[in-house]
């Protein structure tokens, strides 16, 4: 009997292997970041003159830079910063939206008005445009980086939290939890927030593809991370350099990983939305 | 009528918005570190020239007063001086916009180009093969990021191949650029019968365009796909395929045009996307456009023209959004009654 209720589970593991994929190829480079002084081949400072600007082979898999630098090793680096940042953006911009937009969709009138003209502002800037902006007024630091991203993140999670609690708070079980005598804040955080949760989750998932890109643009074009620090962007600015000379190795790979990365995370946010919120199934 | 009651509350939404934009533009600006007064000085001034400085400058006034006066300074066209090129950034702006106009239709161009037929194909023959790979192509496109999907197309089109210019601005080496009437030089070149400058110029034009398209096809194709999926469905469309209208002219006379409709809607959002890879994709290319020349100002710390290009991007975010608002009310009626 077991066996049989956990078939439709399966087969909707099975029909989604791709995100099954996705979500071991985070879980390995998470890890692979995390333990990356045991696991790298090489420190990511290791400079060896013999090996400067080595073609991808048996000692060095992804070739080396013009110091020696192993690239893997840099690469593994990298995913310290690169994760953390877009983890902490995510997070931040989801906390702080989420609580405004409880607060909008609880208050309504004056209150929200204010608040969405905020955030009409705010997302009146392209996100990368303003992230930029934020990130030059700051100061140059991976932190600064953190809070601009997620600054251009928080109106996506307000709006979302504020419609959900729009819809939910008319049906009729909230009309039933508030008509026992539930309390307003018992009303908001046991019965609505919860069901507003999924399409959160979702959001959430898919931003941390948006953060990882936001990154490695900003430090692209020469913003955050300063030398020697690796991580994925500016190491393909690095690269850019030499493709003139032909080094493809050295913007090729560190991009790839986060094409990776935010492919990853896209995929498994597509398959959550249609596996928590089946109204959106078939809709891309 | 119906249509200026539209308007007017429309502009009700836009204007506070602009506000905001402006007064964030403000706060990035003037009240953040980084006292505008000691950068204008130097690092090598003492305390009392930059005091001279602030008083000069306003900076000792409340932040109320700074604020009006940084939006009459706006309203007269006055976005600031650059320190690195010594000129109003309003001039090196002007200078540089048609540069940075013609890479963003170019791309609009190739992304509506390739981004509808995929999206009108996907819909048609849905779960087919041409489906995945329509889906494929939309995931894969919005998670590559365009500095990479840039050089990568260097690399093999410039580097290898040997078919594409170096990215080294608009023309080509020893090119006159045509006679300035439109400053888009496709257009200009085309206008004046200047074949040599036409070719160069579509030329260079080239990879920061497909660059660019590329990155902001998959919302328009997604988009067409799932509203063509809609109005296939629809009585009207059964009823021309039931006359026996010729296929060709069912999907693409009478369920595209309708489809078109919403697709106009996302526009907007691709044309924040288009402001935004600008940036990146101009200094990837060293295209000589306000995107490039803002990021230039970054690594060499000149605020004036961050904190202008920030601004003036997010005006014409707010105009283009607007303008495609107004459209969508005059295409479609229902609309304005909402």
């Amino acid at each position: 009997m077991a066996v049989a209720a956990l078939s439709p589970v399966w087969r909707r593991l099975r029909r989604n292997w791709l995100s099954i994929g996705a979500l071991a190829l985070i879980a390995l480079m998470a890890l692979a970041a995390a333990l990356a002084h045991w696991v790298a081949p090489y420190e990511p400072d290791d400079t060896d003159a013999a090996a400067a600007l080595a073609v991808p082979n048996i000692h060095h898999w992804l070739g080396t830079d013009i110091y020696g630098r192993d690239l893997l090793s840099r690469i593994i680096h990298a995913g310290q910063v690169d994760l953390t940042v877009a983890l902490g953006a995510t997070a931040l911009a989801l906390v702080i939206g989420c609580s405004v937009g409880v607060v909008a969709g609880l208050y309504r009138g004056i209150v929200d008005l204010v608040i969405m003209r905020c955030v009409d502002s705010v997302m009146a800037f392209p996100a990368f445009i303003l992230a930029m902006a934020i990130t030059a007024a700051l100061g140059n630091s991976v932190t600064n980086v953190l809070i601009a991203i997620a600054i251009t993140q928080i109106p996506n999670y307000l709006r979302l939290i504020r419609s959900e609690i729009f819809r939910i708070r008319e049906m009729e079980y909230a009309d039933a939890a508030r008509v026992v005598g539930n309390p307003a804040w018992r009303l908001m955080f046991i019965h609505l927030l919860p069901n507003a949760l999924p399409p959160i989750i979702v959001q959430g998932t898919l931003a941390m593809g948006y953060a990882l890109l936001t990154m490695a643009a900003l430090s692209f074009i020469g913003l955050g991370i300063q030398p020697p620090q690796s991580e994925w962007g500016s190491m393909t600015a690095e690269g850019a350099q030499y493709i003139v000379t032909g080094e493809w190795w050295l913007f090729l790979f560190p991009g790839l990983a986060i094409v990776l990365m935010v492919l990853s995370f896209n995929l498994i946010g597509d398959s959550l939305r249609d596996f928590l919120d089946p109204r959106m199934r078939g809709v891309r | 009528m119906a249509f200026l009651a539209y308007f007017l509350r429309r502009l009700s939404l836009v204007i506070p918005t602009l506000v905001g934009v402006t007064f964030i533009t403000f706060t990035l600006t003037y009240v953040l570190p980084g006292n505008p007064a000691v950068v204008k000085a130097g690092p090598l001034v003492s305390p009392e020239v930059v005091k001279e400085l602030e008083k000069q400058m306003g900076l000792d006034q409340p932040a109320w007063v700074q604020y009006g006066r940084y939006i009459g300074g706006i309203l007269h066209g006055d976005l600031g001086e650059s320190s690195s090129t010594g000129r109003p950034v309003l001039e090196d702006f002007k200078q540089r916009l048609p540069a940075t106009l013609e890479l963003t239709l170019a791309s609009l161009l190739i992304a509506m180009a390739l981004g509808v037929p995929l999206g009108v194909q996907s819909a048609v023959h849905r779960d087919t093969a041409i489906d995945h790979i329509g889906r494929i192509v939309g995931v894969a496109g919005v998670a590559m990021p365009t500095f990479w999907t840039g050089l990568l197309a260097l690399y093999v089109f410039f580097y290898l191949l040997g078919v594409a210019p170096a990215p080294l601005g608009r023309l080509g080496p020893g090119i006159e650029p045509p006679h300035a009437i439109t400053r888009l030089y496709v257009v200009d070149s085309l206008l004046t019968g200047n074949w040599r400058a036409l070719g160069s110029a579509l030329h260079q034009l080239m990879l920061p365009s497909l660059t660019l398209g590329l990155s902001v096809m998959a919302p328009i194709a997604r988009m067409v796909r799932s509203t063509m999926l809609e109005i296939l469905e629809s009585d009207y469309i059964k009823a021309a395929w039931a006359a026996g209208i010729p296929r060709r002219r069912v999907i693409y006379g009478d369920a595209l045009a309708n489809a078109m409709i919403p697709v106009i809607t996302i526009l907007g959002i691709v044309f924040g996307f288009l402001m935004a890879g600008n940036a990146v994709v101009e200094s990837v290319f060293a295209w000589p456009g306000i995107g490039n020349y803002a990021i230039v100002a970054l690594m060499t710390k000149d605020s004036g023209p961050i904190q202008s290009f920030v601004l003036f991007v997010a005006l014409l975010y707010v105009t283009v959004n607007f303008v495609i608002d107004l459209l969508y009310g005059l295409i479609d009626p229902r609309i304005r009654l909402e």
